[in-house]
């Protein structure tokens, strides 16, 4: 089951190798993880999705509690919330595709971002299923490169969390 | 004097930072090591009036340190060069973490501009160390400084201890800055809980009341919270025996009627019987270990578990736990004692006492050998138990843990978690200066002993009256009890003898020049006195004689080669699957 968890942690060095390994030392393969600072410059948030069972997870979520930058751990499996992810793609190009992709960019609300003379990049910002779909369309086109941020989350709960910042 | 001057002298170093700092706390005592990382540190404290114990390996500095710790229930402060001097505290570190011990570890490192550079002697401290310290930190900003130490003192010394690190660049040792004091402490991700939930141990007397086949299991929290004294109460007053892990003896009188003994691998079978029967357990500052439960699906299957623990990590991470409590040992069972009703448990102690009676610890005492057996109650009798001792790991270890009645706390020292040979001596070092009023021995396996034998220079030349005894079997002995039993005697790598090629000629025991090396003649070699014994007539003696002597001893005992650690479980079976038991 794949399982979206966000930390609140202090902003100092080390914290993200610490938070990584309590995930690696288990044996858990990280899917993705983005991290940025949160509105209180002191904080970082970072969002982990992984894959695993419940058991060792939970024995996860307790030791992430333990590091001493961690301020808080919130679990959003099951949780009401709001998920993004944003996707760099990079598709081949020629006079004969052009219009065609362009269609495709209109309909996922997607934005080109660059275009060049046989390439263009496209952002496009959503659910996975939003970007797996966009992803399996312009595939026969030909993608040179794909980067993505990995998933951000927030929950839909208008309760601030504490030390939110 | 100048106006810059005057500015000038409201600054300190980086090296003036820490021994001001470690001054303020109270620091009597460091063990260490110097380097070129370090020189500033230690140029400042050779005029100091903190002790410093220079150790022959940073490994001993920092087991030192620990059983400094263990002992005094105060922090250990060590303190390494760069590269080689940190790598060589990683053991100890680990050894720490897995038994919660308080310990700050100081390491130098290469200047900051150099960092990361493959510079000489650098390694990545923080790195090497992060999974075996409960925090650790490279000085960045001497400015933080001050702010990093108190920190880590805090850190290492409150909720479930544990040792911390502070990696301290050689320009932040040097370098200057008025930031000289700490401000209060505020971590906000780090907030141990001390008290339990009171629901929570209302509920848990509730199912004390109920059962009838109590037993309370106890590990080494009871120790670092300092709760023997009311676990001596609780058990009484709710009649109900009493287990403990190796770390947890001494948490519980080892002569008290209603005591086990320890539980386990190598726990007594009245022990382990009692967790297999019993209808609810009562577990306190311990972590239901593997060596404890043995096969964990059938551990206590008829029990119901209190669990109550500092960490809430640990709790219910091996077993599925009925009452979860979250707390400090001693104040859980002080609320604890408040509700829980006074109880008799009779017919179920009856079951107990039989049990006991009927499979008590036993062993044969040979003729022309020591029975090592025999030598730990020699010590625990002529001591009157008023002693440290520290075990290095193996038989040595276990026959300690089963023959030595532990009637106080922190008065065993062994390594528990991690099980690292070449503990007990340095230990034993940090204890005899932690309390030099006490008899401190380490009792030691031929094999483990050589493993920070060099610190017998140490103890030498700082005359601390250590006694060792070695319970010299000539194998490791431990790793050789496995293969007799489970690797059809193939005793691979694990003769110390001479001749040890042959494994033919390490069976039969010719005395004295078959052992290697000649313990007497290498505690001679150090300016300690050795002793050879070889017979049990000759035990009380010996030790009666070390202890007279004042400096530190070496007892060689030569023991069976072959005699094994029992009961047992094997790895992996049930608490019930005992061998070698007298049933
Ligand atoms: C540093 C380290 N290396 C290896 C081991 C594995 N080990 C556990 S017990 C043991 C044998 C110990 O032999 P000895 O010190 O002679 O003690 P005895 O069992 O004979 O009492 C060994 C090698 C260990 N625990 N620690």
């Amino acid at each position: 089951m794949k399982r979206i968890i966000s930390v609140l942690v202090e902003n100092k060095f080390g914290v993200l190798a610490r938070v990584s390994e309590i995930f690696s030392s288990r044996g858990f393969n990280i899917e993705s993880l983005s991290v940025g600072e949160t509105l209180d410059s002191k904080l970082s948030r970072i969002t982990i999705v992984v894959e695993g069972d419940n058991v060792v997870f939970e024995e996860i979520k307790k030791q992430l509690n333990k590091l001493i930058n961690v301020i808080k751990v919130r679990d959003f499996t099951g949780v009401d919330h709001v998920e993004r992810e944003m996707v760099l793609i990079k598709v081949n190009l020629s006079r004969k595709t052009r219009a065609e992709l362009m269609e495709i960019v209109n309909i996922f609300r997607a934005k080109i971002v660059d275009v060049g003379k046989d390439a263009m990049t496209v952002e496009i910002t959503g659910r996975d299923n939003k970007i797996q779909a966009f992803i399996e369309l312009v595939k026969p086109f030909g993608i040179v490169e794909i980067v993505r941020t990995g998933k951000i989350a927030i929950s839909r709960n208008k309760k601030k969390e504490e030390n939110n910042g | 004097m100048n106006k810059e001057k005057m500015i000038d002298k409201k600054k300190l170093s980086g090296a003036e930072i820490l021994i001001k700092a470690l001054k303020g706390k109270d620091i009597k005592v460091i063990f260490g090591y110097p380097g070129g990382a370090v020189i500033d540190i230690f140029n400042l404290l050779y005029d100091t009036d903190i002790d410093f114990y220079l150790t022959r390996h940073e490994q001993g500095a920092v087991h030192a340190a620990d059983g400094y710790a263990r002992a005094s229930g105060k922090p250990g402060v060590c303190i390494a060069t760069s590269g080689p001097g940190a790598t060589n505290l990683v053991t100890g570190i680990a050894t720490a973490y897995m038994d919660s011990i308080p310990i700050v570890a100081i390491t130098g490192q290469v200047p900051t501009s150099l960092i990361g550079n493959d510079a000489f002697q650098e390694v990545d401290t923080t790195g090497i160390t992060r999974a075996i310290t409960k925090h650790n930190y490279l000085v960045k900003d001497i400015d933080e400084f001050a702010q990093i130490i108190e920190e880590a003192f805090y850190i290492a010394t409150t909720g479930r201890p544990g040792p911390v690190l502070i990696d301290i660049p050689k320009d932040i040792q040097q370098g200057k800055t008025s930031k000289i004091e700490s401000g209060p402490i505020n971590i906000p991700g780090y907030k141990p809980t001390l008290v339990g939930n009171m629901k929570q141990i209302k509920k848990a007397a509730e199912f004390i009341e109920k059962a009838k086949k109590p037993v309370i299991y106890a590990g080494g929290g009871i120790i670092t919270s300092g709760a023997s004294e009311l676990l001596i109460k609780f058990a009484e007053k709710i009649n109900t025996p009493v287990t403990t892990t190796l770390l947890g003896l001494g948490g519980f009188p080892g002569t008290h009627e209603l005591f086990l003994g320890m539980l386990g691998m190598h726990g007594t079978q009245y022990a382990n019987y009692a967790i297999m029967e019993s209808d609810l357990i009562i577990a306190i500052g311990a972590r239901f270990d593997d060596r404890v439960t043995g096969k964990i699906s059938e551990f206590a299957p008829h029990a119901k578990i209190i669990h109550i623990d500092i960490d809430p990590a640990s709790v219910g991470k091996n077993v599925r736990v009925d009452i979860p409590i979250v707390g400090d040992a001693k104040l859980v069972l002080k609320d604890l004692l408040k509700v829980v009703k006074p109880k008799k448990n009779e017919d179920w102690l009856k079951v107990v006492n039989a049990w006991k009676e009927k499979y008590p610890l036993r062993y044969e005492k040979k003729p022309n050998v020591v029975s090592p057996q025999y030598v730990v109650e020699c010590i625990r009798d002529i001591t009157k138990g008023n002693a440290i001792i520290a075990t290095e790991v193996g038989q040595n270890q276990m026959w300690v843990a089963q023959y030595y009645k532990f009637d106080k706390p922190r008065t065993l020292l062994t390594s528990g978690g991690l099980g690292t040979m070449g503990y007990g001596f340095p230990a034993a070092i940090g204890a005899k200066i932690a309390r030099p009023e006490l008899p401190v021995f380490d009792i030691a396996g031929d094999g483990s002993i050589q493993m920070n034998i060099q610190e017998l220079a140490t103890a030498v030349t700082k005359n601390i009256g250590v006694k060792i005894v070695i319970l010299n079997n000539g194998y490791l002995g431990m790793v050789r009890q496995w293969q007799e039993l489970f690797y059809n005697k193939r005793y691979a790598a694990t003769c110390l003898k001479t001749g040890a090629l042959n494994p033919n000629k390490c069976k039969k025991v010719e005395m004295p020049l078959e052992y290697s090396p000649d313990f007497v003649k290498l505690a001679e070699a150090y300016g300690a006195t050795g002793i050879r014994i070889y017979k049990n007539e000759e035990v009380k003696g010996a030790i009666k004689k070390a202890l007279e002597i004042e400096g530190p001893v070496i007892i060689d005992c030569i023991i069976d080669s072959e005699e094994n650690v029992f009961p047992m479980v094997p790895a992996g079976a049930s608490l019930r699957q005992m061998i070698g038991g007298m049933a």
